[in-house]
């Protein structure tokens, strides 16, 4: 574990020793020292997030020097908090995600690049759908654009690299393969994926309470449906 | 009441000081890109300093007030007119009902901070009231302005009435903000820099060339960040970082070499490695970089990022005193 600053208002708190230990660490240790460091109430902490093996803490250093009466050492003050946090062992109770069901249209009308996919993984467009449909993910990680998701758990096979030239607008519901990792596109935007199909849900509405269908740590699986379920689907 | 928008500039957004809480459902800070200017236009009308203004970029922006309001402004040399006359950057002025303020961008477009009494009273989405302009929500309609618009304007409170009242005669204040505040004198042509939470991945090197050479604003740049080219900076290690959180000020290099300064819209993950990042107080600088400015890059120590930090805010917090005790 290492503390790093971000800039002079935030700083990373490293959980797997080397940068590309991704999946080395768990989802769930991650959420549980996420949920502990909240519940610490670190002085000046503004906000805490997490992504993959890391968890950042933005944090306001006006309030933190006049938290701990002192404007030295601001970082090392948070580091040391957090070190002696962690290293409290009392386990945290976390939910170890909800399962979320997404329906998912993979109609040729919405999945573009379905036989680049196919191509480069030598299946054929069913196959490629009949696996992506059948696995079980976990978001590992929300960010790029609100409610952006990023799942784990696509079956190897399926891995596709990105697409060389960016898409200028992907469809909002879009789903997509990036690498191993497949994800969500929640409103229309760029994108480098390969889209292979589209869910009629609404993954973010910043009106809605909560805003995101999805946070880090559900698990999610994808039913396929038709097109005509898909155009039925109410909004 | 409210102000109707009779031009709109390029790119005029609803600003307050950005939206905190929601990192992890992807939503990006946002606010005002220099929230110092946007905290002393506020206090210089007797708002709140979280109060929603408007930040304008491009072009001219032309409002009408419905009511008399108390306005402020601080930013680059726009050339703001008050019933055309001028309007200097970091006073105060009063508005009567009726009248217009007009404010034109220099010919490349910069940007100014517009706080009105009362504030703009748009609807509070996820907490703010800022413009989420990839997200399309927050601000007016999650959209820059258009020609038309209507903005809803809060109450003045009762300290900008009695400021409103001391402005009967004179209209603009004689009295206002120095001139590092007000915005005009920023051109430092530097930014102050901490280290990068990769530094270690660019060799020696690469980084005598980060802080030795200066680096040109790109076309390629807006609200979420200002792409530069110079020396190319190359990575030494070149495997792709697993995504991590990036914040307002990181400079990170792509493999391109070509280093990308984050502002306040940018996305809340990022895996390209960070060589620097623009500390706090050198943000207002960073908001004023457009196409074809040069700039250097310095770097300070954290503790000395922070001891500046916390000098400005001592200031303001001077300031914001002395205003109470104005009228």
């Amino acid at each position: 574990m290492e503390v790093t600053p971000l800039g002079d208002s935030a700083l990373v708190v490293r959980l797997g020793g080397d940068d590309r230990s991704e999946g080395e660490v768990s989802i769930d240790h991650v959420l549980a020292i996420l949920a502990r460091l909240e519940r610490a109430s670190i002085p000046g902490a503004v906000e805490w997030t997490s992504a993959y093996s890391t968890i950042a803490l933005f944090f306001d250093p006006v309030l933190v020097a006049r938290k701990c009466g002192s404007p030295n050492a601001i970082f090392e003050r948070l580091a040391t908090e957090i070190r002696r946090v962690l290293r409290d062992r009392t386990e945290c109770e976390v939910t170890s995600g909800r399962l979320v069901e997404i329906p998912v249209c993979y109609n040729r009308a919405f999945a573009f690049d379905i036989d680049d996919v196919a191509r480069h993984t030598n299946f054929s467009a069913d196959e490629v759908v009949r696996q992506h449909s059948e696995a079980n993910y976990r978001v590992r990680c929300i960010g790029f654009t609100p409610g952006f998701s990023y799942l784990a758990g696509l079956p190897s096979g399926l891995a596709t690299p990105r697409r060389q030239v960016p898409r200028t607008d992907v469809p909002a519901g879009s789903i997509a393969i990036g690498g191993n990792q497949t994800g969500i596109y929640p409103s229309t935007s760029p994108g480098g994926w390969n889209v292979i199909g589209r869910t009629p849900l609404r993954l973010f509405d910043a009106s809605r309470q909560p805003p995101a269908l999805l946070v880090a740590g559900d698990r999610v699986s994808f039913r396929a449906i038709s097109r005509d379920e898909f155009e039925q689907f109410p909004a | 009441m409210n102000a109707t928008v009779l031009r709109a500039g390029f790119l005029t957004t609803v600003q307050d000081l950005g939206r905190t809480g929601f990192r992890r459902l992807g939503v990006s800070l946002g606010g005002a890109l220099d929230a110092h200017a946007m905290r002393v236009a506020n206090l210089l009308v007797a708002n709140d300093e979280n109060s929603a203004g408007l930040e304008t970029t491009m072009g001219t922006l032309r409002l009408r007030f419905a009511d008399e309001r108390l306005v402020a402004w601080c930013g680059d040399q726009f050339e703001v007119r008050m019933n055309d006359g001028p309007f200097p950057a970091g006073r105060v002025a009063r508005i009567e009902a009726n009248e217009e303020l007009q404010m034109t961008a220099p010919q490349s477009g910069a940007r100014a901070w517009l706080a009105i009494s009362g504030g703009i009273d748009a609807p509070l989405v996820l907490g703010s009231r800022s413009t989420d302009l990839r997200g399309k929500f927050g601000g007016h309609e999650g959209r820059a302005l258009k020609e038309g618009d209507t903005l809803p304007l809060g109450r003045s409170s009762a300290h900008a009435d009695r400021l409103a009242e001391s402005l009967r005669e004179t209209r603009i204040a004689e009295w206002g903000v120095h001139a590092e505040w007000a915005g005009s004198a920023r051109r430092a042509g530097f930014l102050r820099v901490v280290q990068g939470a990769q530094r270690d991945r660019f060799s020696a090197d690469t980084h005598r060339k980060f802080v030795l050479e200066p680096f040109v604003v790109t076309a390629q740049s807006d609200r979420m960040g200002i792409r530069l080219e110079g020396p190319p900076l190359e990575n030494s290690d070149q495997a792709d970082l697993v995504s991590e959180a990036v914040a307002p000020g990181t400079i990170q290099v792509p493999p391109s070499g070509n280093p990308i300064l984050l502002l306040g819209d940018c996305q809340t993950i990022g895996g390209y490695s960070k060589i620097a990042h623009v500390i706090t107080v050198d943000m207002p600088v960073a908001a004023q970089l457009r196409p074809g400015h040069s700039i250097r890059f310095h770097e300070v120590s954290l503790a000395e990022a922070h001891q500046l930090l916390l000098g400005r805010e001592d200031e303001l917090a001077r300031f914001r005193t002395g205003m109470q005790l104005r009228a």
